[in-house]
């Protein structure tokens, strides 16, 4: 068994006559994290929403825990155990912790009423109780609406998720873009709680100190491809933005771009 | 074992912070209204002694005019069986303008499987089927009406949901449709006299155990159940819902044919209690549905709300109906009354939901 979680080879995508994504080659591997950076419309989200099924790809394999993957929507790549945390939080404001963080997957009894089974509330309020230490995450009362909640806790419930439903690879779509400075802290503890269990991570970011803070390895995209693949231990912000405004690429990447 | 009294990651449960359930506010207001009519009573000059609520001439055993609150709850009880499922409906982001109509299409059909042959010994007149359709078996016309309520629930949702055209258009389009099939059914005329298994789903305070009776079944699916988490999931953040997995448009049709199921069934109930259909029952329990629900804190942004508010809220549209003729207003000024008490109701939850963002 190899340890690589995910792998894409060639991956393109077209939009009709735009190239927003060509020939993207990505490994990653068990309880690795990796940024991907890049300027707007540089083709990180397109990337993401090739591997989460959001699209579908023009052309290019996708190998996920050893299989090649066909995702027809996200809930198929969820079920393959990719989470995401989107950057519109895909959250429901009038109800509160547990029914967020099992909202499609509720834990029911009773299964042969169908529609109308029964809610497991107890069950679904102690995984919850128990996901939440694990990334320890601080909220004051999870029987409250979400709506109730600051921008940090709503970010950590979302996170949380991931956590609490034993995922294979987590992608954060920049988790702190709308945060404050000690929401942000929050975050990232739950980055490196996820760092600590093995987990792997995808994590879009523009935040360089927090790149620089969180990762092992940083991808950069520029107009649609892969510009470098550099170690963290191996650059620093300046060489990493040098490749993302395209003042450098990467040498094994030459002629990309 | 984790406390689930205790917040996570070490921080205490603020007590101070749990939220007052807005059905108190509801109770109270309901409490606050009967207040008002029972001073206005004993201060209008033009009232006798009589009080609103209480018994004040010795008339009944207990200290309440039952009288009154029996006539209050009557009153409510057939359109609240409807604003129970147009309570979902809201809960789930949605509306439904043709539940009133559908009740006239419904008694109509309905009441011409539910005929009876003789009545005091000469013949019915108005056989719709011709005579085979005399007499049958209560469950006939009770199934016809539910299979119609869940047909006409079942194109109000799949348009909704698979045609995506707002749900104020798609109802509007089959509160048309409703009272027209109401109407060409027996081209206007009315079906009545039932068989007398028939008549006793109606009688007496029948409609009001049946209300009681699916108010406690759907508070109970609308809290514990699969289906109701969803709705309110829906309603809430439609797309969060279809992101996190759930048939958002399977899950909408359904709602939509309970709603219509509940609303075809308050037909059967009518027609029972009245003895008789005619194609203009109806008229207006839509608006009185929705406000029902709307007095009892049901958002029409969705995800908010629940069977207790509407029940409460179907009180205090029954309390200020039978107010309003206990006080003497003329029954022009009732409608007028009532509609501006729908838009206050609208305005408070407004102004409340305002506040709760300010605060988080």
């Amino acid at each position: 068994m190899s340890d690589i979680i995910l792998e894409t080879k060639g991956l393109t995508k077209h939009y009709g006559g735009v190239h927003a994504l060509t020939d993207a080659d990505f490994v990653l591997r068990k309880g690795e994290h990796v940024a991907i950076m890049g300027d707007n419309g540089a083709g990180k989200s397109t990337f993401v929403r090739q591997i989460t099924g959001v699209e579908q790809r023009t052309s290019g394999t996708i190998t996920f825990d050893g299989k090649d993957v066909h995702f027809a929507g996200p809930i198929d790549a969820r079920e393959a155990g990719i989470e995401t945390v989107f950057q519109t939080l895909a959250l429901a404001d009038d109800l509160d912790v547990p029914d967020n963080l099992f909202l499609g997957r509720e834990i029911t009894r009773f299964n042969w009423l169908g529609p109308f089974r029964l809610l497991d509330y107890k069950a679904m309020r102690e995984a919850t109780i128990a996901g939440l230490e694990r990334t320890a995450v601080k909220i004051p009362n999870i029987n409250n609406t979400i709506q109730n909640m600051s921008g940090g806790q709503r970010q950590c419930v979302a996170i949380a998720r991931t956590a609490t439903f034993a995922s294979k690879l987590t992608i954060m779509d920049e988790p702190t873009a709308a945060l404050g400075v000690q929401e942000t802290a929050q975050v990232e503890n739950i980055v490196r709680t996820l760092k600590e269990a093995g987990e792997p991570l995808i994590l879009i970011s523009h935040n360089m100190r927090q790149v620089m803070d969180l990762v092992d390895r940083i991808v950069v995209f520029r107009r649609g491809r892969i510009v470098a693949n550099l170690k963290k231990e191996e650059t620093d912000g300046q060489d990493i933005v040098a490749y993302i405004t395209g003042a450098k690429t990467g040498a094994e990447y030459e002629g990309a771009a | 074992m984790a406390d689930t009294k205790h917040g996570t990651g070490g921080l205490k449960f603020d007590e101070k912070k749990r939220t007052w359930p807005n059905e108190l506010n509801i109770f109270f207001a309901l409490i606050l209204i009967i207040v008002v009519f029972e001073v206005l009573g004993q201060t209008l000059p033009y009232m006798n002694d009589q009080s609103f609520l209480f018994d004040s001439r010795g008339r009944f055993d207990s200290i309440f005019n039952e009288a009154r609150l029996r006539i209050i709850i009557l009153q409510v009880s057939i359109i609240g069986i409807i604003s129970l499922g147009v309570t979902q409906v809201i809960i789930s982001g949605g509306i439904d303008l043709s539940s009133g109509p559908l009740v006239g299409a419904a008694a109509m059909i309905v009441m011409s499987f539910a005929q009876t042959e003789l009545v005091n010994g000469n013949p019915n007149p108005k056989a719709v089927f011709g005579t085979w359709a005399f007499d049958l078996p209560i469950l006939i016309p009770v199934f016809v009406g539910l299979a119609f309520g869940a047909f006409i629930g079942a194109i109000n949702g799949s348009l909704i949901a698979y045609t995506r055209i707002p749900p104020f258009i798609a109802t509007l389009g089959m509160f048309l449709i409703c009272r027209g099939i109401a109407q060409a059914w027996t081209r206007g005329k009315p079906v009545s006299f039932p068989t007398e298994g028939y008549a006793a789903l109606g009688t007496g305070m029948m409609p009001v155990y049946w209300f009681i009776g699916l108010a406690i079944v759907f508070h109970f699916i609308l809290k514990y159940t699969l289906y109701g988490k969803r709705t309110y999931a829906i309603g809430s953040n439609e797309d969060a819902a279809r992101m996190s997995g759930i048939n958002v448009q399977r899950h909408k049709v359904l709602v939509y044919m309970i709603a219509s199921m509940l609303a075809a069934f308050a037909a059967i109930i009518l027609s029972s209690k009245n003895l008789t259909a005619q194609s203009g029952m109806g008229i207006f329990y839509e608006l009185y549905a929705i406000a029902m629900a709307v007095i009892g804190g049901v958002s029409l942004t969705g995800g908010r709300g629940s069977i207790i508010g509407t029940v409460l809220g179907a009180m205090v549209f029954g309390v200020i109906q039978s107010g309003f003729t206990y006080i003497k207003l003329d029954a022009f000024y009732q409608l007028m009354a009532m509609g501006a008490i729908i838009i206050g109701a609208v305005v408070l939850d407004k102004v409340r939901q305002e506040r709760a963002m300010l605060r988080s």
